[in-house]
């Protein structure tokens, strides 16, 4: 009984957070890679970009329940999805016009592209403190929870408490679907794989008649879909803050490196590595170690590795020992 | 510029144009310190951040007032706990150099790892909450060595030279765009550490009241050769009034204004001082066999060596060269600031607006980095004011209950986001040399 | 008139000298030309002007008739005309088979015969192709590369230096393959090193020496030619 009360107990506070989270951050991560992997440059404005996209699902969460359109027990946010991708891959697709084009027509250094997005940062930024603020916001509506911590140890008997959020679950599953549908269009269709003939060597794709303006657009829509689900599930999940997102582009950085940068797969995996370390690392094992060891064991301190103010610490650690070690990233085999 | 800044003197206030002075100039020894490492050596440090927030340490450390009963409550703990990383350190230095087999060497070093942070955190926990617990709401942390405030500016140098140097050694063979990542993510971690050890700078809780190397405005009021000189520099304004009492009450005011702007002046000639010398110093350099040395590695790493140049050294020496001066900033603006602020470290303000200094100035020029460095800060404390004043002229046929305006007005601080994105977007597509680009000398 | 053919060529890279000039080259259909030249005789430089990688000062490209001087690299590809380069003409993160579809991205309907078509001529293909190309060996990569520019059923294919790098065994086998795509009335324009294997599969050769026609006819006759064995064949 002791065993299981143990296993809830990593369930509810480690594993759960960490599959949503590292959900959240795979979204981005596969972003930024997409980006690096066929444009050719580390964005700086991901997370921007993702809150760009997130913003306007807020905006029409709020518009759609001032006209009392809701998703039932699903949060209102999910109907807003269609039309924040199509504004997200708008923005983005005017951004690569009178932006990012010209240095990919100079051919210029990926530096200097690099620093480019800082100024579309930049920009992004001062549009979404401008439109919405730099306020907290929650659009969360709809069932908060599928099972709550009372109930499921009245259905078990168990001491240990299983919270199950629906946004988590959420969150998973349409990261899951998402992410198929993704790796199905790059692995399977021909558009897919031209876009990853394209990223693997650009010359030669334009030899064999690949048309890079079509590349180009169908990155950024394929991109546009990536951040604004990702920022959106993000915010339903915790809430909407613009320098919250901006600053999760470094965790995002650092899953897209962990993973290999310009592997979509390596992402999405890296996504999880990141967010696992981050829990595992910072939760306090005492309870755990209550329930599994016998009492003359027990520890008296939290049994905690770092303290939680070092969360973002571990990932960056993390990627920096993958960026000394094997900067290629730390899964082998396919690229993309 | 001088006279943009002369123009805020007359329209706003001396005391405001003074403190956007010594802010520019602060960010033009940041810039200064951009600018070598880019300029010179092509190299990306997007950690200003967190060289900044070491010089800024630094000031703390060295010019607060030790306190000793934190000191006895836990200080030799945490000696200890240094003493144990010291040797995680050699321990794990001398095992990467012994096992040949990586699954062992990973094996020890990770166990070396986990076992040293259970160690130290068994041992720092009770010591830092020790100290934490002593009169938190003043010190709570180690305090400094009490020494004066001047001599932590070339220690907050040192802490970045010397945090730069390690990170230099493990981080500079990368491509420049992760680089760029790393460097990014390794400031965060900094700053991160220094926000949460409370015991070191009080963390988020702030020092506040740092030692000045300037007088206070306090003292100023009541010293009699300042009151004498603000008499006599406003006697015809003085003259005019009549009645004693008046004329009392409007000195009186006069030597508080002129308090704040003689302190204000004061910083800014030391800061003039440290601006001058650094820029004949790296004028100096650049045009020296060694500069021009770092511009053909800038240029072509490869065929730079081939002929027999060292790059990674020149590259270490110059990321190391490069992270001080901006550490020195970092202490400088601590010194002009009087208090330690962990919390406001973040990278849009203390990174990418010093990268947009830098690059709108000219890379690679001195002169262009302090321009950029006056006229990118300028902007940024300018713009929200700026912005209001347009946002009025567009939307003056609209009522002033309008929504709209009331909202555009509410958010004019974030226009600056905005101009400083355009610009730097302009600078990079139609003058991507910068303002004043880089002169070729030739010999 | 040869059915590709480049008329006078002259060109050059920006503002600097001319490299090849008044050059004249052309292939027809089910033919195998080699360009053959010392170092720095602008056989490279012929070839990009051929595909529009480099524009010509004057002079003109024909393919069938049809004058694409002024075609970009994209839509002379559309045209039909193959290019294998020396270095980096596989997707290496790519399979062998995604390499053959990918080269046949411009063509409608559907693939598989053409794929068959060309495991039938390289049949290692055919046991490789769900590997990725980046772990195949120099040998098997450049038979991708044939096997990716024959997919868009090209009219011409050019080939840059197809043996660069690869031991005289795979260079003999690579050869054959060559003289089999020859039958699938493909003009075949390629640059080579190897000089003397290079004529012998050839039906014809242009020597090329300071970006201008040196010498030219059949492979034979030029491997005969006492003039040009003594200067390029080293024998």
């Amino acid at each position: 009984m002791d065993f299981i009360n143990a296993i809830i107990l990593l369930l509810n506070f480690t594993v759960l957070p960490a599959l949503t989270y590292g959900s959240q951050l795979a979204l981005g991560a596969i972003f930024v890679t997409l980006i690096y992997g066929v444009l050719r440059f580390a964005n700086f404005a991901t997370g921007d970009m993702m809150s760009f996209g997130t913003m306007f699902a807020v905006l029409l969460t709020y518009y759609f329940q001032s006209l009392g359109i809701n998703f039932g027990i699903l949060p209102t946010a999910l109907l807003t999805i269609p039309f924040a991708v199509f504004f997200m891959i708008f923005y983005m697709l005017t951004m690569d016009k009178f932006v990012f084009s010209y240095y990919r027509i100079k051919k210029s250094p990926p530096v200097q592209l690099a620093m480019v997005s800082v100024g579309v940062m930049f920009i992004t930024q001062a549009i979404i403190r401008i439109v919405i603020g730099p306020s907290d916001r929650r659009f969360l509506d709809g069932e908060k929870f599928i099972l709550k911590a009372k109930e499921f140890k009245e259905i078990t008997g168990l001491n240990e408490g299983l919270t199950i959020k629906s946004t988590q679950i959420l969150t998973i599953f349409i990261t899951i679907i998402v992410v198929s549908i993704m790796f199905w269009f790059l692995n399977k269709t021909k558009t897919g794989k031209s876009m990853r003939a394209y990223s693997d060597n650009e010359d030669l794709a334009l030899l064999s008649g690949i048309d890079p303006k079509k590349i180009v657009l169908i990155t950024w829509t394929i991109a546009g879909i990536l951040a604004t689900i990702g920022g959106i599930l993000y915010g339903l999940d915790k809430s909407y803050r613009p320098f919250v997102y901006f600053n999760n582009m470094l965790p995002i950085f650092a899953a897209a490196i962990v993973g290999g940068i310009g592997k979509p797969y390596g992402a999405f995996l890296g996504g999880y590595v990141i967010a696992f370390a981050e829990i595992f690392l910072t939760y306090a094992y005492k309870k755990f170690f209550i329930y599994i060891l016998p009492d003359s064991l027990e520890p008296s301190s939290l049994v905690q590795l770092l303290s939680t103010d070092y969360k973002f610490a571990i990932s960056f650690s993390i990627l920096v020992i993958v960026l000394l070690f094997r900067p290629s990233g730390i899964f082998e085999g396919k690229k993309i | 510029m001088v006279f943009l800044i002369i123009l805020v003197g007359i329209f706003q206030s001396w005391s405001i144009a003074l403190s956007i002075l010594n802010y520019c100039l602060i960010s033009a020894v940041m810039t200064i310190g951009a600018n070598i490492q880019w300029g010179y050596a092509g190299l990306i440090n997007f950690g200003i951040m967190g060289y900044t927030a070491l010089g800024g340490l630094a000031v703390v450390l060295i010019s607060v007032a030790p306190v000793p009963e934190a000191w006895n409550a836990g200080g030799f703990n945490l000696i200890l706990c240094l003493m144990i990383v010291t040797l995680m350190v050699t321990l794990i230095k001398f095992l990467l150099t012994k096992y040949k087999s990586k699954k062992n060497k990973i094996i020890a070093i990770t166990s070396i790892i986990v076992f040293g942070i259970l160690l130290i955190r068994s041992i720092a926990i009770p010591a830092i909450e020790s100290i934490e617990s002593i009169d938190p709401a003043k010190t709570g942390f180690l305090g400094g060595l009490g020494l004066p405030v001047l001599f932590s500016w070339i220690v907050g140098g040192l802490f970045a030279a010397g945090v730069a140097f390690i990170i230099g050694k493990i981080a500079l063979g990368l491509r420049a765009d992760y680089l760029a990542i790393a460097t990014l993510l390794i400031a965060e971690i900094i700053v991160s550490i220094i926000k949460h050890e409370d015991w070191l700078a009080r963390g988020v809780k702030n020092v506040i009241g740092l030692k000045r190397p300037a007088p206070y405005e306090i003292d100023l009021q009541n010293t009699e050769w300042f009151i004498n000189l603000v008499e006599k520099f406003n006697s015809t304004k003085l003259k005019l009034i009549n009645t004693v009492s008046e004329r009392q009450d409007i000195l009186a005011k006069l030597v508080i204004d002129a308090s704040s702007v003689f302190v204000k002046l004061c910083f800014t000639s030391l800061f003039l001082v440290v601006v001058v010398t650094l820029l004949i110093l790296t004028q100096r350099a650049l045009y020296s066999p060694w500069g021009r040395k770092m511009r053909a590695i800038r240029d072509n790493e490869i065929s730079a060596g081939a002929m027999g140049k060292n790059v990674v050294k020149e590259h270490l020496l110059i990321f190391v060269l490069g992270s001080a001066i901006v550490g020195l900033a970092g202490a400088m603006m601590v010194t002009n600031d009087g208090l330690f602020t962990p919390g406001s470290y973040r990278p849009m303000r203390y990174t990418f607006v010093i990268w947009v200094m830098v690059i709108v100035g000219g890379t690679g020029n001195n002169f262009g980095a302090i321009l950029g460095g006056f006229a990118v800060w300028f902007l940024w404390v300018q713009a929200a004011p700026m912005s209001i004043f347009l946002i009025n002229f567009f939307t003056v046929h609209l009522p002033e209950t309008n929504e709209l305006k009331i909202h555009l007005i509410n958010s004019a601080p974030y226009f600056r986001f905005l101009i400083i994105g355009i610009g730097l977007l302009i600078i990079m597509r139609y003058r991507p040399q910068g303002i004043l680009p880089e002169k070729i000398v030739k010999h | 008139m040869a059915f590709f053919e480049g008329k006078n060529m002259t060109a050059g890279y920006d503002n600097g000298p001319d490299i090849i000039t008044s050059c004249n080259l052309n292939a027809d259909r089910g033919e195998i030309v080699a360009i053959l030249g010392p170092n720095g005789a602008g056989k490279s430089t012929a070839m990009k002007v051929l595909l529009g990688l480099l524009s010509l000062k004057s002079g003109n490209v024909i393919i069938g008739g049809e004058d694409i001087s002024k075609l970009t690299t994209q839509d002379r590809v559309k045209k039909g005309i193959s290019f294998v380069p020396q270095t980096k003409n596989v997707f290496s993160d790519l399979t062998v088979r995604e390499n053959l579809e990918v080269g046949a991205f411009l063509r409608m309907g559907n693939i598989e015969n053409v794929i068959e078509d060309i495991f039938d001529l390289f049949p290692i293909l055919y046991e490789k192709k769900s590997q990725i190309v980046g772990e195949l060996s120099g040998g098997q990569r450049q038979q991708v590369a044939l096997g990716r520019a024959l997919m868009m059923k090209p009219s011409v294919l050019m080939l840059d230096e197809p043996t660069a790098g690869v031991s005289p065994i795979v260079m003999d086998e690579l050869f054959d393959h060559i003289i089999k795509i020859k039958k699938n009335n493909v003009a075949i324009i390629m640059v080579e090193q190897n000089a003397k294997q290079a004529l012998s599969i050839s039906d014809r050769g242009y020597v090329l020496v300071t970006g201008k026609n040196k010498f030219d006819g059949s492979g034979k006759d030029l491997l005969n030619d006492p003039e040009v064995r003594r200067s390029f064949l080293g024998v």
